[in-house]
């Protein structure tokens, strides 16, 4: 473990699918430091997976939200609000496309398929944290996980570029409104990771041997950096950040060949 | 201990939530498992967990994955990967 006390700290956690979601990673690390964390399943089809994985886990409230509805992220945040009263953390690690539009030419995307991923993917921060910001009345952190292909192309990653560069934008909007009130929004931008929903994007394991061969580092980050970071962001260490996309990816991002 | 058939039974019961008399050889995850893409990444991301060890990780490319298309398939593919029964 870290020393990083979130100790009298709530979470909640949007993003677990399985045991390889980043989102696990970074609860796992929360919990460790002590946070007390909500953590959200999209729907029946993880519930029980989930409830599995977190059974050891102390203090962990598992409840149901598909951030495509509103009425779904208010109940979640209702329910939030009865079960703590006050809010710390949130992490939105939640993204979609159909399978179809993650390999071969972007400009086949169709307009219903671009409008479902960038309303899950980008779209569904925006009203969490509408919500979170009322409950985080002694200040708060938002993380959200995004990728380089906002910026550079990454071929294949498509729509969901797209959508990374709708979602970085919101987190500096996000950050403005509401840093008054100390609450911080920032991105991690993480490097491959093998993930139920990386698994899904056309070459991805070709992606990722190049990441390594090319980062700084010469490898790939793990799942437990990636988290690591979070936790830092989640933690009084980066109270003057905010509005950030912070890189996680072995370097690999500032190379140009 | 235990074959690499009982060893794929076990996961796919596991993870597709089907009866163990379903997960027969020939069954195929997607027409008889009742499997979908993500039910399908989901298999791929857990049998690579299963049988990797230090000495022979195994990675599962897309193309192989689009191969297993029955449960003999992964079978075969394991073993064709250095998996063995013990
Ligand atoms: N894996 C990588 O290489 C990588 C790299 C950079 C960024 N990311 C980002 O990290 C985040 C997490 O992805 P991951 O790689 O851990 O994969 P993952 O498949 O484990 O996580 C994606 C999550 O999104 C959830 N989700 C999808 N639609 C939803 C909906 N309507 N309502 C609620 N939840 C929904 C899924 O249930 C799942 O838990 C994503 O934003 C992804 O783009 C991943």
């Amino acid at each position: 473990m870290y020393v990083v006390d979130l100790k009298g700290k709530n979470g909640i956690v949007f993003g677990v699918a399985n045991e390889h979601s980043i989102a696990w990673a970074i609860a796992k690390m929360l919990h460790g430091a002590g946070a007390r964390l909500t953590i959200t399943y999209q729907n029946e089809r993880f519930g029980e997976r989930v409830s599995q994985m977190t059974e050891s886990m102390k203090d962990v409230h598992l409840i149901e939200c598909d951030v495509s509805k509103d009425e779904s992220i208010e109940a979640a945040f209702d329910d939030v609000k009865r079960e703590y009263g006050n809010l710390d953390l949130v992490l939105h690690s939640v993204a979609y496309a159909n399978k179809d539009d993650l390999k071969g030419e972007f400009s086949k995307t169709t307009r219903s398929s671009f409008l479902m991923s960038l309303d899950i993917s980008a779209y569904s921060l925006i009203p969490i944290v509408k919500h979170a910001a009322p409950l985080m009345e002694r200040g708060g952190s938002i993380v959200t996980m995004t990728f380089q292909a906002s910026e550079r192309v990454f071929p294949g990653y498509n729509v969901m570029g797209t959508a990374k560069a709708a979602l970085e934008n919101e987190v500096r909007q996000l950050a403005s409104e509401f840093g008054w009130r100390n609450i911080r929004v920032n991105a991690i931008s993480a490097g491959p990771l093998e993930t139920l929903a990386s698994r899904g994007i056309y070459g991805f394991l070709t992606m990722r041997s190049i990441h390594a061969e090319k980062a700084p580092l010469k490898r790939n980050v793990t799942h437990e950096e990636v988290a690591k970071t979070a936790l830092f962001l989640c933690s009084d260490l980066s109270s003057g950040i905010t509005g950030s996309v912070i890189p996680v990816d072995a370097g690999y991002h500032i190379m140009a060949l | 201990m235990a074959t690499v058939f009982e060893r794929v039974r076990k996961i796919v019961v596991d993870r597709l939530g089907v009866e163990e008399s379903a997960v027969v050889p020939e069954a195929s995850f997607t027409e008889d498992l009742e499997a979908d893409s993500l039910d399908l990444v989901d298999l791929i991301l857990a049998f690579q967990d299963e049988f990797s060890t230090e000495n022979n990780p195994v990675e599962i490319s897309d193309e192989d994955a689009e191969s297993l298309v029955r449960v003999v398939d992964a079978i075969s593919y394991l073993k064709n990967h250095g998996v063995t029964d013990d």
